[in-house]
Order: structure tokens, then C-alpha cells, then sequence
């Protein structure tokens, strides 16, 4: 087996310098009833086997080679430059540990601290992590925060139902075990209604920003009446709009969470992506999970370390508010990679390709027969469209054109039901949309 | 002091108007933008495709990687990582692949996924398995979520503490604490077992009716199979908890026992470590979590399963499911795909047969390097070990050095250290995992270093002290980087 390199010879004298027979009496140990069970798994097979193998089950699935796709939902299809995966693959990257050696980590401490410095450039925050799981878990992480903000004496979390139903979920999973109140999320969600719930018992205030149906609200005062009774504003922003629309830091939001998938990783069936968290000075020594910072050795040489460290779980076990450990570091690293070739010019050339591709597809759909663009707001690369019959139909109609539709937002939301949430970005032709439109105009 | 920098920062590289990127023309006429929901500038770097490329080639050689060289850092199972599994995430039936496909288009994925949980059940000797869990961290959360709300369901809500070794990573009492339960810590005895009295008085005592579980890794964290582990589970399911398992020592237990048929309740996996998915610097993880029939409908969700059964010449149809009863989503979208097809082709590889050859010639390495390095650095449990073992980095006549200089002085001989200063109830402890994948040779010359560096310390001891010296830097002032905190280096937006 190639990835086991022993001759027969080495295991000889191994065992030899050990002092045992067989390797398997190096297991003397285990109960002898429970030792060595037999195992159902395939044969073995060979590299060459395993590559056709992965090649045919990839071809199983309708995906961006093949198909135009208009689905985002919190995932989204982006131009990914060449040179992100060259980096991604040199194998000092991605086959070295988390940099708990500093000597002999400086490649990832200051790419992950460049990172940082980028989400907070994009984000208008004082200091970012190295990076959560998703944009959900982030969101979930900024609960905790905006709870021991408030020493846990406020109880009450707002979440607008225009934030991604699964990163709700996945809030409503994190804190399971905690005597507080998740509200916000049933309603219509408008920012307005919003304001009426704060109160002193509430903790924070999370809205999603362009929001899950692609509109961009207007938060201008949402941050005054948060501050104002003392909960925080926790902005879940998508870091593309960022590149084109006001930051959470000049919305005023106390914390900015979000998923930063779109920045240079690949849809990838979901996963792994890579959540990002972006706060105040204020509340740094708050943040769960990884965090670098700028120092220097005894030289006096400018170098990175992992920083606050006392916050993390090796070390406070118990009385740690998060037990992250493993984050998404090299999804962080591609992140910096992609940041840093599209810079100040590209990022926001690619949000204006979004912005006008967007807004070039709802005019056209608009305008046909039986379809309605909800138009009520400003909004980024999504946009939500009322149509004529169920969207599973139309989905599978826009298939068979060589189109992923848009997401079927009756799902989740049951007053919209035949109502799809679409998504254009710079990856889709103006011919793509194009044929998007006189294929929907077709099944009116 | 002035400052000397090892590579610049990507911002102090830039010149305006530069970019690293060729973009195409707008192809759609333009739309006008709303000028009042605009942000007025975008401080990101303005710097060229092969400046980009330079630089982060000339930061990536600042790090030391499994590519390079023996990483022989305990409990984190440091293998090599297969390149083919690089090449398959890399195929656009994967990479491109939208996780809110219908489930008629990504009847591929949904079959790979269904096909890892069969096989992570069967290497375990689980009945269900969920792949949503993004790391170990979260598997654990999995699995105290619950074994949490099976004692809910049947009105046991007093159960409210879980037992953890002292030897334990940080992660399963902070895990404990995030679930809203207690953390009770048990002590070792001097065998590195859990001490079976501690234990018992546990139980059997007042805290018996809060008991809600115990998580326990196997082999412990000091790399020794718990040759009590049949005891100890008894006790604890004879208090009414369950057990879980830690999984980040699974590689010790491949086609040797299945945690399962010892009795566990639930157990994480960590692909990353196993399953020879990369650690990428920090991450991806994925944190797997197998279950026995009574947990099974608590298991986060969603799972694959078959929704169709087959018929005649139609395949089955694999379709997404929430178990009945779910602790809820973990995540947004299943899990880190892209980790779970890296372990699908690893397990591919090497079959049947194969899989326990991994755990068999991880515990021979192990076992030969603490048999090559016990004559010079105190073994303080000297039993077999597992897939790791621990020494303690201190040598007699030289009371200056600690582990820590002698992980430091290792990195001038080429190696990565093992970890140090873990686990806590071992003074000075170094936790040394080779790992299956590393060739005798190599670990010939780790030992040679070890005995060099202990001959040092005698003779010479500030090298230590000093070391590295050939490391891109030296020693960090890490209280500077806590007092000070610098961050970021973007320059501040208008607020």
C-alpha cells in the first residue's frame, strides 16, 4: 500500500527493537473479546481505479460545468481567479497543522493575519478572527457574544425572518441549552417591526444584509434604537455586496458575521466554507475561536502569533464560552488570496458585473407575462420573483434548458409560495440570461 | 529597535490602480446605482497577479508542513495527506456543485455521502451516522446535544453532569459547558486508566441521579488503551448515562475494536485526522458522529438515506432526511462536503484489508519510537502504546530545559515538534504521534535528534534555551502581541 511505506524488513526490526513478536500483540490491551472484528468495507482498489471512480460519481450531479446557474440562497457561483487554487495547493499550506509553532508558522500567521485585516477593511471592524465554520455558525457565535456582553442578564435575541432560515436554525441548535428567548423570526420582518421589539431584556439584534429575498433595507436607524436600550446590532452581511454598498461599521453594527464563501470558494456541495466574524475594540476579548496578532521575536523581526489565547478551550476548558478548536483556515487563506488579486479595482468591477447582470435579468423577467419582480427595494445580485405556477415546475422545466433555477422560496416561507429567489452573478452571460428569460416566458 | 520583516505585508506591496485579476467587459447594459446606499471607499490592497503570486509562494515557505517532513504532533494525527483526493474535490461535479441542487441532480453526492456513513458505522460499529458536524469541536457538541435531550425525552432533566477526564482535550468540558451541562473531572490512576474508584464513588454517589454521560477518549490522550474501558462503561450506563466517545484517537483503533460493541452511545470522528483530510493550516475539519439505535433520532441533521428503493434496472434514490427527533441543523447546507469526498476516496483506497493496516503500522511507529526513545527521556507509563505516547521533555542534570526548548531545538533539526504541554496531568509533557505514513528511516532520525538534543541539554544547554536558530524566525514575544493587539493593518474606513 503506497501510503505505507514498511518493507517487511523494517517491520522486522521494529518489532525486533520493540520487543514484541507481531504487531498485533501490541494490542494486548483490548478486551480479546472485542480484538480485531471483522470488517464489511469494499476490496481495495487502486489509484488508478479510485480516480474513474471519483470522476464517474461527480458526473452524477447536474453542477456549474454543465448547467447556467441562477441559484445562490446563501451559496453563490462566482469567477474564482487560477492563482487561488495554485496557492491552495502547495502543500506548506495545506498540509501544515494549526500554527501553534509560531518559528516555523509565519506563512499561515500572516496570510490568516492579512485575512483579518481584509474582512476588516471590507467589513468597517476593528478586528476580525481567523474564521468560524459558516456564516451560520458565525451568526450563532455572535449570540454568545451579544449574551456575555450583557453578562448574561439579558435574555432575549432578535432575529429578523429575512435572515437565511438555516442560519436561524442553526442558531436555535447552538443554544438549545440556555434559558433565552429566540424572537423576531415569524413576522414580517420589517425593519420597522423590528424596532418595536427591542427592549432591556434584549441581548442583540441580528438582520441580514442584502437580506435572505436579495433586498438591501434600509438600516440607517436600526443601530440608534439597538444602542439605545443597550442591545447590540449584528449585521450578517455577504462580503460581495460589501464591495458595491456601505459597511456594517458605517451602519453602526456591533458586530458584522457572515459567510465569505463567495470570495474565492467554490460552491463545493456546501462545505467547507468559511464563516467570518468582524467586531469592535471593544469587545475583542470576546470573540471565540482563533485569533493572530502582530509581534516580534527576539531579534526584534516583525512576526504573527496567535494571540489572547487565555480565551480558548486548551486552556479554560470548562469556563471557555465556545469550544472551537479546528476553524476553516485555509478557506481564510483563500479568501486573503482571492482579496488580495482583486484588490480596491477588481472587487468592485465584480460587484458592479453582479449588480448590472442582476438588474439586466429582472427587467427582462419583469416584463413577461405572469411574472412580478418584488422591486420595493435596492437590491444586490438576488431578486425575488413571483411566478406563474409551482417552482418545482419550473425548476424542472429550466433543467431541460440547461438551467439550476432559483431557489423555491415557498419552502420556507409559506405566504410565498410560486415564488423563486433568483441569483445572477458575474458568471452568467448576458446569452445565459437571455435564454433564462425566453425559457420562463415559455411556461407562463 | 528597528524592525526587520520576514515578507512584507500584502498592503505595503500595492501601488494605485494596480490589480491582480483580468475581469471581463459588462456585456448587459448598466443599471444606476442607488448613490446613497453606496460606501464611499474600499481600503483593500492594490497589487498585481504576480506580485500576489510571489508573495504568498515566499509566505508559504515560511511554514513547515507534512509535505516536508515528519510532524509527529500527538493527537492530531499529522499523515499524509493522498494527492488524488486533492485532484477529485477539484472536479467540477464536486466543486461546482450547488448544495441546494434538487436531489435529482446531485444523485452523485447524495450516494458518496450515504456510502461514507455505511462505512464510518461499520468501521465503529455504529447503526447511524451523521456527517454534518463541520470539526471534532462540533461532533462533540453533536454529542452532548444528545445525549442532553434523550434524558429530556424521558423526563430525566436532573441529569445535568458529565464526567471528563482530567486527561481530556479542552474541547469535551467546553463542549459540556456550551450544552448548558456540568462538567465533573475525574482523576487517572497510575496506570493512565481512569480511576475506577473516582469513578465509582461518581456514580454511585450523590451526583448519581444528575448523571447524564461521560466522555472519554480511546485510547486516552496519554495514548494508552483504557484497559478497564468494559468497567468503566458499565458504570456509568449503570447510572443511567451514556457514554460517549472521543474520536480524535480513532486511528488507534481501525480493525481493532469497535467503539460500538464496547458499548459507547455516540462518538465523533475527525476526518482530519484519521481520514487523512489536509488540516489546511487550521482547517477544514470534519467532525463526524455515530450513534447507537437509541440516539439515532437525535442525530443532527440533514442524513442521507434511501427514499426510493431500487427497482429493476432504477437505481435507488438518495434523498436528505432530518431525523425524528434531531438536536437541529449545525450548520447551514451538510456538513464540509468537500472533507467527506477526501475520506470516501480514502477509504476506497485501501478496502477491507487495508483500513486496519493503517491502525496496525500507526501503533508499530509509535511503539518503535518509544522503545528507540524511553532509554533517554522518562517514559512515565511504560505499557504499549497506541497510535502516540507521551515522554516527559525534561532531562536529569540539565534542570534549565524544558519541553518547551527541546520542541523549539527539534525545528533546527528539521522536524515539527510533538505537542507539548499536553495532556496537563503529565509534567512537561511531550506527546510524540508518528503516524503509519512515515518510513523507518525517518524515524530513525527523529530518534537521533531527540538523543542529540538530550546530549545537548547537558552539554550546551542555552542552544536550547535560544533555539531555533535556523527557524525564519526566532522565539515570538507573545506577551507584546497580547498587550498591544495589533490586528489588522487596513487602514480605518470613516465611521
Amino acid at each position: 500500500m503506497s501510503y505505507i511505506p514498511h518493507t517487511e524488513a523494517d517491520t522486522r526490526q521494529m518489532l525486533a527493537a520493540i520487543g514484541v513478536p507481531s504487531i498485533d500483540a501490541l494490542f494486548d490491551a483490548v478486551p480479546a473479546s472485542h480484538r480485531f472484528p471483522a470488517l464489511d468495507l469494499p476490496p481495495p482498489m487502486s489509484e488508478m481505479q479510485a480516480a474513474s471512480e471519483m470522476l464517474a460519481i461527480s458526473e452524477a450531479n447536474d453542477h456549474g460545468g454543465d448547467f447556467a446557474i441562477f441559484r445562490g440562497a446563501g451559496a453563490y457561483h462566482h469567477f474564482i481567479p487560477s492563482v487561488v487554487n495554485h496557492i491552495l495547493l502547495r502543500g506548506e499550506f495545506y498540509t501544515a497543522y494549526t500554527p501553534y509553532q509560531p518559528e516555523i508558522s509565519q506563512g499561515t500567521l500572516q496570510a490568516t493575519y492579512e485575512y483579518q485585516s481584509m474582512m476588516c477593511a471590507l467589513t468597517g471592524m476593528d478586528a476580525a478572527n481567523a474564521s468560524h465554520y459558516d456564516g451560520a455558525t458565525s451568526l450563532a457565535e455572535a449570540v454568545t457574544v451579544a449574551l456575555e456582553a450583557s453578562r448574561h442578564r439579558r435574555k432575549k435575541v432578535i432575529l429578523s425572518h429575512a435572515i437565511h432560515p438555516q442560519y436561524r436554525e442553526v442558531v436555535r441548535t447552538y443554544h438549545q441549552g440556555r434559558d433565552i428567548r429566540i424572537i423576531g423570526d415569524r413576522g414580517r420582518g420589517e425593519i420597522v417591526d423590528l424596532i418595536e421589539m427591542l427592549d432591556d431584556n434584549t441581548a442583540m439584534i441580528a438582520v441580514q444584509y442584502p437580506n435572505f429575498f436579495g433586498q438591501i433595507d434600509d438600516l440607517s436607524t436600526l443601530a440608534t434604537a439597538a444602542h439605545q436600550v443597550g442591545a447590540l446590532l449584528v449585521i450578517v452581511a455577504n462580503p460581495m455586496a460589501l464591495s458595491l454598498f456601505k459597511s456594517p461599521g458605517e451602519l453602526g453594527a456591533d458586530i458584522a458575521v457572515g459567510e465569505a464563501q463567495p470570495l474565492g470558494v467554490p460552491l463545493g456541495f456546501g462545505g467547507p466554507y468559511l464563516g467570518y466574524f468582524a467586531t469592535r475594540k471593544k469587545h475583542v476579548r470576546r470573540i471565540a475561536g482563533r485569533i493572530i496578532g502582530e509581534t516580534q521575536d527576539a531579534d526584534g523581526k516583525r512576526a504573527y502569533v496567535m494571540t489572547l489565547r487565555p480565551r480558548e478551550q486548551d486552556i479554560k476548558r470548562e469556563r471557555a464560552s465556545s469550544n472551537i478548536c479546528t476553524n476553516q483556515g485555509l478557506m481564510a487563506l483563500a479568501a486573503s488570496i482571492y482579496l488580495a488579486l482583486m484588490g480596491k479595482n477588481g472587487l468592485r468591477r465584480v460587484g458592479e458585473l453582479n449588480y448590472h447582470k442582476a438588474h439586466y435579468a429582472a427587467e427582462r423577467i419583469d416584463r413577461l407575462d405572469g411574472y412580478s419582480v418584488d422591486k420595493s427595494k435596492a437590491f444586490f445580485n438576488e431578486f425575488t420573483v413571483a411566478c406563474p405556477r409551482p417552482i418545482a415546475d419550473i425548476n424542472a422545466a429550466l433543467l431541460e434548458a440547461g438551467i439550476l433555477g432559483g431557489y423555491d422560496l415557498g419552502q420556507h416561507y409559506f405566504h410565498l409560495q410560486n415564488h423563486m429567489l433568483l441569483c445572477v452573478t458575474e458568471m452568467n452571460s448576458k446569452e445565459e440570461i437571455d435564454r433564462l428569460a425566453d425559457t420562463l416566458a415559455g411556461l407562463a | 529597535m528597528a524592525t526587520e520583516e520576514l515578507q512584507p505585508l500584502i498592503y505595503d506591496l500595492g501601488s494605485p490602480g494596480r490589480i491582480g485579476v483580468n475581469l471581463p467587459e459588462c456585456d448587459v447594459p448598466a443599471a444606476s446605482l442607488p448613490a446613497e446606499l453606496l460606501r464611499e471607499s474600499l481600503p483593500l490592497p492594490e497589487v498585481g497577479e504576480v506580485q500576489v503570486v510571489r508573495h504568498f509562494v515566499k509566505l508559504s515557505k515560511l511554514n513547515y508542513s507534512i509535505d516536508q517532513g515528519l510532524y509527529p504532533l500527538g493527537s492530531c494525527t499529522m499523515k499524509y495527506n493522498p494527492k488524488i483526493n486533492e485532484d477529485a474535490a477539484r472536479l467540477p461535479g464536486f466543486a461546482q456543485l450547488h448544495p441546494l441542487t434538487d436531489e435529482d441532480g446531485c444523485q452523485g453526492a447524495l450516494y458518496l455521502m450515504r456510502e461514507l456513513q455505511t462505512w464510518l458505522g461499520e468501521i465503529s460499529g455504529f447503526k447511524a451516522v451523521s456527517l454534518s458536524p463541520a470539526a471534532g469541536a462540533q461532533g462533540e457538541f453533536a454529542g452532548i446535544l444528545m445525549i442532553r435531550q434523550y434524558h429530556l425525552d424521558r423526563g430525566d432533566a436532573q441529569r445535568d453532569v458529565i464526567l471528563v477526564p482530567d486527561s481530556a482535550h479542552g474541547t469535551n468540558p467546553a463542549t459540556v459547558t456550551m450544552a448548558g451541562l456540568n462538567a465533573h473531572e475525574l482523576p487517572a490512576d497510575s496506570q493512565g486508566n481512569v480511576d475506577l474508584q473516582a469513578l465509582r464513588a461518581a456514580c454511585e454517589g450523590d451526583l448519581r441521579e444528575r448523571i447524564a454521560g461521560m466522555m472519554i477518549t480511546v485510547p486516552s490522550t496519554l495514548g494508552l488503551f483504557e484497559s478497564t474501558i468494559l468497567e468503566v462503561i458499565d458504570a456509568v450506563h449503570a447510572a443511567g448515562g451514556l457514554m460517549y466517545m472521543d474520536g480524535a484517537n480513532m486511528n488507534a483503533l481501525m480493525g481493532v475494536v469497535k467503539p460500538g460493541a464496547l458499548g459507547f452511545d455516540v462518538m465523533h470522528y475527525n476526518l482530519h485526522k484519521t481520514f487523512s483530510t489536509p488540516h489546511g493550516g487550521g482547517g477544514p475539519g470534519s467532525g463526524a458522529v455515530g450513534v447507537n439505535a437509541r440516539l439515532a433520532p437525535y442525530l443532527p441533521g440533514p442524513i442521507v438515506e434511501i427514499v426510493e428503493e431500487e427497482e429493476g434496472e432504477e437505481p435507488p434514490l438518495y434523498g436528505f432526511v432530518m431525523p425524528e427527533k434531531s438536536i437541529g441543523r449545525l450548520k447551514a447546507f451538510h456538513g464540509n462536503f468537500g472533507m467527506h469526498l477526501r475520506a470516501y476516496a480514502y477509504i476506497r483506497v485501501y478496502g477491507d484489508s487495508g483500513i486496519r493496516d493503517v491502525t496496525r503500522y500507526a501503533v508499530l511507529n509509535a511503539n518503535y519510537l518509544r522503545a528507540r526513545l524511553m532509554a533517554t527521556y522518562h517514559l512515565p507509563y511504560p505499557r504499549y502504546c497506541g497510535h502516540e505516547f507521551v515522554l516527559e521533555g525534561h532531562i536529569e542534570g540539565a534542570d534549565a530545559v524544558h519541553a518547551l526548548d527541546i520542541s523549539k531545538r527539534l525545528m533546527d533539526y528539521g522536524f515539527h515538534p510533538p505537542t507539548n504541554y499536553f495532556p496537563l496531568i503529565v509534567p512537561e509533557a511531550l506527546l510524540i504521534e508518528p503516524t503509519e505514513t512515515e518510513v523507518k528511516e525517518d524515524l530513525d532520525a527523529f530518534v537521533a535528534a531527540m538523543e542529540a538534543i538530550a546530549a545537548e541539554a547537558l552539554r550546551e544547554p542555552e542552544t536550547l534555551l535560544n533555539a531555533p536558530h535556523t527557524a525564519p524566525v526566532r522565539r515570538l514575544d507573545e506577551v507584546k502581541a497580547a498587550k498591544e493587539l495589533v490586528l489588522c493593518c487596513a487602514p480605518a474606513l470613516p465611521r
